[in-house]
């Protein structure tokens, strides 16, 4: 089957079994490879991706549902050469180790920021508990978060945020 | 010129992690994420059975599915002499079952196909004929009178029995029990877990039919030590082989041993003349891949009439699955259990350890542990908590009266272990004091008399990490020695190579700074490579805390072999005797005359443009560093836990850290260990575990059974340190990566402990969910 779908703010198509994963689309048919696979059962969260600006789980998504919609990976996070607010804070803040998990991590932190610009960091815990990080025992994860929060705050409403549109 | 304290990146700062760039913009490099030419997938059939013979095989099906290239069974794998292979502990394991499956989950064929897809499909379409035998999954389970044989491939095996292995002293152990005035004993099991990394194991074997070449991408902790193996078992000539660790995705002990599917993907490669990636799912991970502890054991503690210890008694059986694969040093059975006495001054000891096999996972790693020592810790702070409360002694004050004192060092314990250096009431009382540990006392009882269960547990661990020496630790005759090469460029900037291989520790920042420190070449100057077997020094890997123990004592060797070059090229530069030099980090200057100097940056370009006469050129080296002892970090820990009569729930309230690991070379990243690690060990008290029901199926095959606390569950921690260097490390620092999770399971289960001893409760096995301990509660009639 033919799908289209915006990744990252560029239209991208493919022809795919509609068996695919969403996952393995992105992966494997665009070489996005900043999304991974963890688990397969929709547990571990390290193949988070935005879908219209929600997050989704892409081993739980098939390809061709996305059809004319719009997917954000952590390729799109990052304007040129500048991270993200939410980027940075996780460099600033130490939230990452292994940096398998990130990924997911900071799109759930993008999407949460959105809706949510000042959270606290029970909301923040709530928000990532959908991902597995076994690197950091969370506690730098939330505050790379704030930091970002903090960030965004800083700068006027628009300017700084992340998002592949 | 930036000199001095002033450079960035010295041992001590908390600088940003080099690394982060790639992994923020989803560039990393992992296992799954290249793509070679022509590059074919294989997926693994595996048993469903934990005990069967193997009647037939029928891969006609599969074979004639659309894209599938090969179908391997054991029969093709047994022709080329690769049915079977060598462990790390000396036994052998089945790559493809040929006669039995011994375990569920075993290996029993593969498929290589053009697209990860058609792989599984055709998987799916093999056909195979069991016979199911009775399956064995306990240690007394395979001692039992009329037990099946699981190895019956080994000749001379009569019984499920693998090794009986004993350390310290018997006579005077039994002595010390004898006229002790107390003796305390508890029996307890420490699950089997698994370190499930985020991303799963996995290799790209590419064999070049015309060079012979085998270049092996692989999610290895220790590739060096892999190439190795893989040359024994293979037969290929090691020139010929080039093991890549790209960045790896977590791997706290899992990624340490030789896997099936590397060897099946090798063969698979060689024989069809193309590439061949494998990547095991979650499922196949947790089933299949190195598991740890399930260890049952029983300790006997003898205390005087002063409520001093006398003598440790530890009997335990190791559960180790069908085939004995641990990975840990060649000369101890059991790991490193004897180091069992802890933080304590025990006058004698004795251990004896039955390793047994199972129809269960074989694996036996240490899940961010150093070989055993978190069953150990695990064992005696569990044994010392319940001998306080059975003397009714404070648990701290039992802990301080018995402790290795700080001017003991370097201490022989009753089994041993020299203890490098240690102040042990140091750092417990820093933790007692951010607990405000006499208050929480106080809050304790008062709540406890309002009818609340509540507690506090403490952990006093030491650990010993950083394998070598090498005449003692060896891995199949290797040496547990480490590398370091360092090249200095002409520009002053850096190239690190290293034997050891991160899997998300930080390598590429704290190396650096060790250069940095020794060379005061700034740490953004320096890039840190590893985990390439054809341009890295040959090195035993990264598990166990060694990397800085071992790796960064080499670093610091080596970049302290070019500084003695540098200086003799800053003397023929500034027209000076070598004697009459001063270092400062970062340059030379002429003693009397700080203005005349040389900074590493013009030593560098002159090593490669203007030396003196007869010297060789560049400014390159490397060290390989055997360490003459283990290093020793140690700490305390406190929880304090409330628990819900009516549910069973336990809510960790407060959790202190009080870790000691000598010299903290970037103390960001060293509290990011602690972190993770006290997360893991949270995982296992409280939630991991791995275990089968009497088939010998695998309960906890997938993360929706597999437990891993998410950031809702987890505690928030309270982290403070004490500083004791190691007196024999360069750099005076000790191993931390694995501290918190050997440490802090014993303190979360104590806690639990305390609260529940007023009704009589002394043990319940981890991992402590609201079931056992609502049932534990019951038992005792104790009801909302």
């Amino acid at each position: 089957m033919k799908v289209t779908m915006r990744v990252n703010g560029v239209e991208r198509s493919g022809d795919v079994e509609p068996r695919v994963l969403l996952v393995d689309f992105l992966r494997t048919n665009l070489r996005q490879t900043g999304t991974h696979i963890g688990c397969d059962t929709t547990s571990c969260g390290a193949c988070t991706v935005l879908l219209d600006g929600e997050p989704v789980k892409s081993c739980t998504v098939l390809a061709v549902q996305v059809e004319g919609q719009s997917i954000t990976t952590v390729e799109g996070l990052a304007q040129g050469a500048t991270l993200s607010p939410m980027q940075d804070g996780f460099h600033q803040e130490h939230g990452l180790q292994c940096g398998f998990c990130t990924p997911g991590m900071m799109l759930v932190g993008t999407a949460l920021l959105k809706r949510n610009p000042n959270p606290s960091d029970e909301e923040i815990r709530w928000a990532i508990s959908g991902n597995i990080c076994r690197c950091t025992g969370y506690m730098n994860i939330v505050k790379a978060i704030q930091h970002a929060a903090n960030a965004q705050a800083k700068v006027p409403a628009g300017a700084g945020a992340v998002g592949g549109e | 010129m930036a000199t001095g304290t002033h450079i960035h990146g010295r041992i001590g700062q908390s600088i940003k992690r080099h690394e982060d760039a790639r992994f923020l913009r989803g560039k990393g490099s992992y296992l799954d994420d290249f793509v070679l030419p022509d590059m074919l997938h294989m997926a693994i059939l595996r048993s469903p059975h934990a005990h069967a013979r193997l009647k037939s095989i029928d891969t006609a099906a599969a074979s004639a599915m659309p894209g599938v290239i090969a179908v391997v069974t054991g029969e093709l794998m047994a022709q080329h002499k690769l049915a079977w292979m060598p462990t790390l502990s000396g036994d052998t394991q089945a790559v493809l079952a040929t006669d039995k499956v011994r375990f569920q989950g075993q290996e029993v064929a593969a498929v290589v196909a053009e697209t990860k897809y058609q792989a599984e499909d055709a998987r799916d379409a093999i056909q195979v004929d069991y016979e199911i035998l009775s399956a064995v999954t306990s240690p007394d389970g395979a001692k039992a009178a009329g037990a099946p044989l699981i190895r019956d491939d080994k000749e001379g095996q009569k019984d499920n029995h693998i090794y009986r292995w004993e350390s310290g002293n018997e006579a005077t152990t039994k002595a010390a029990f004898a006229s002790a005035h107390k003796v305390v004993r508890l029996q307890t099991f420490y699950p089997r877990c698994h370190p499930a990394p985020l991303e799963t194991c996995g290799c790209i074997a590419d064999v070049n039919g015309a060079t012979g070449k085998a270049t092996i991408y692989m999610t290895s902790q220790a590739p060096h030590a892999i190439r190795t193996v893989f040359a024994l078992v293979t037969g290929l000539p090691e020139q010929n082989i080039r093991v890549i660790s790209p960045d790896i995705g977590g791997g706290f002990g899992n990624k340490v041993p030789v896997y099936p599917g590397y060897v099946v993907a090798t063969a698979a490669s060689l024989l069809i003349g193309r590439p061949v990636k494998w990547v095991e799912d979650r499922t196949e991970n947790l089933i299949s891949t190195g598991f740890a502890r399930d260890y049952h054991m029983t300790g006997d503690l003898a205390v005087d009439k002063d409520g001093k210890m006398t003598a440790l008694r530890v009997h335990l059986d190791s559960d180790n699955g069908a085939f004995f694969s641990d990975a840990q040093p060649s000369k101890f059975k059991a790991g490193l259990f004897h180091i069992v006495t802890g933080s304590y001054d025990i006058p004698t000891a004795h251990v004896t350890a039955d390793g047994y096999y199972t129809n269960k996972a074989p694996g036996g790693v240490a899940y961010r542990c150093s070989f055993r020592v978190t069953e150990a810790s695990y064992l005696i702070e569990r044994l010392v908590t319940n001998a306080a409360l059975e003397l009714g002694i404070d648990q701290a004050e039992f802990r301080k009266r018995n402790f290795i004192k700080p001017e003991q060092f370097p201490y022989t314990s009753a089994t041993g272990w020299v203890y490098d250096s240690g102040d042990y009431p140091k750092a417990m009382d820093v933790a007692l004091e951010m607990l405000g540990y006499d208050d929480m006392v106080k809050d304790v009882a008062a709540r406890r008399k309002k009818g609340e269960v509540t507690g506090i547990g403490i952990a006093s661990f030491t650990e010993v990490v950083g394998a070598g020496h090498g005449a003692e630790f060896d891995i199949l005759g290797l040496r547990m020695f480490d590398s370091a090469e360092l090249r200095v460029h002409p520009t002053g900037k850096a190239l690190l190579r290293m034997g050891v291989k991160s899997q998300g520790q930080g390598h590429e920042t704290t190396f650096a700074q060790i250069v940095t420190e020794e060379l005061g070449i700034p740490a953004n100057d320096i890039a840190v490579e590893e985990g390439d077997t054809d341009t890295a020094p040959y090195g035993l890997g990264t598990y166990a805390s060694r990397s800085t123990p071992v790796a960064g004592a080499a670093t610091a060797l080596v970049s302290r072999k070019l500084r003695d070059k540098a200086r003799k090229i800053a003397a023929h530069l500034l027209e000076a005797a070598e004697e009459d030099l001063e270092w400062e980090v970062g340059r030379f200057y002429v003693k009397g005359s700080p203005d005349r100097s040389k900074t590493i940056q013009d030593i560098a370009f002159a090593a490669y443009t203007n030396l003196p006469e007869g010297m060789e050129a560049g400014l390159e080296g490397v060290h390989y560093y055997d360490p003459p002892n283990m290093t020793y970090p140690f700490g305390t820990y406190a929880v304090v836990v409330d628990i819900d009569k009516g549910t069973g729930q336990v809510k960790v309230r407060r959790m202190v850290a009080v870790d000691d690991c000598g010299v903290r070379i970037n103390p960001m990243i060293v509290e990011g260990q602690i972190h993770g690690g006290l997360t893991e060990g949270f995982g296992i008290a409280f939630m991991e575990l791995i275990t089968f029901d009497a088939d010998g199926n695998c309960i906890g095959s997938n993360f929706m059974d597999y437990l891993i606390p998410t950031a809702w569950e987890t505690p928030k921690f309270e982290i403070g340190q004490t500083v004791t260097p190691s007196p024999h490390h360069p750099l005076g620092a000790k191993g931390v990566g694995e501290s918190a999770t050997v440490g802090s399971p014993a303190a979360f289960v104590n806690a639990v402990i305390d609260a529940l001893s007023p009704y009589g409760i002394t043990n319940i096995d981890m991992p402590i969910g609201p079931d056992k301990v609502w049932a534990a509660l019951r038992s005792k009639g104790v009801t909302e």
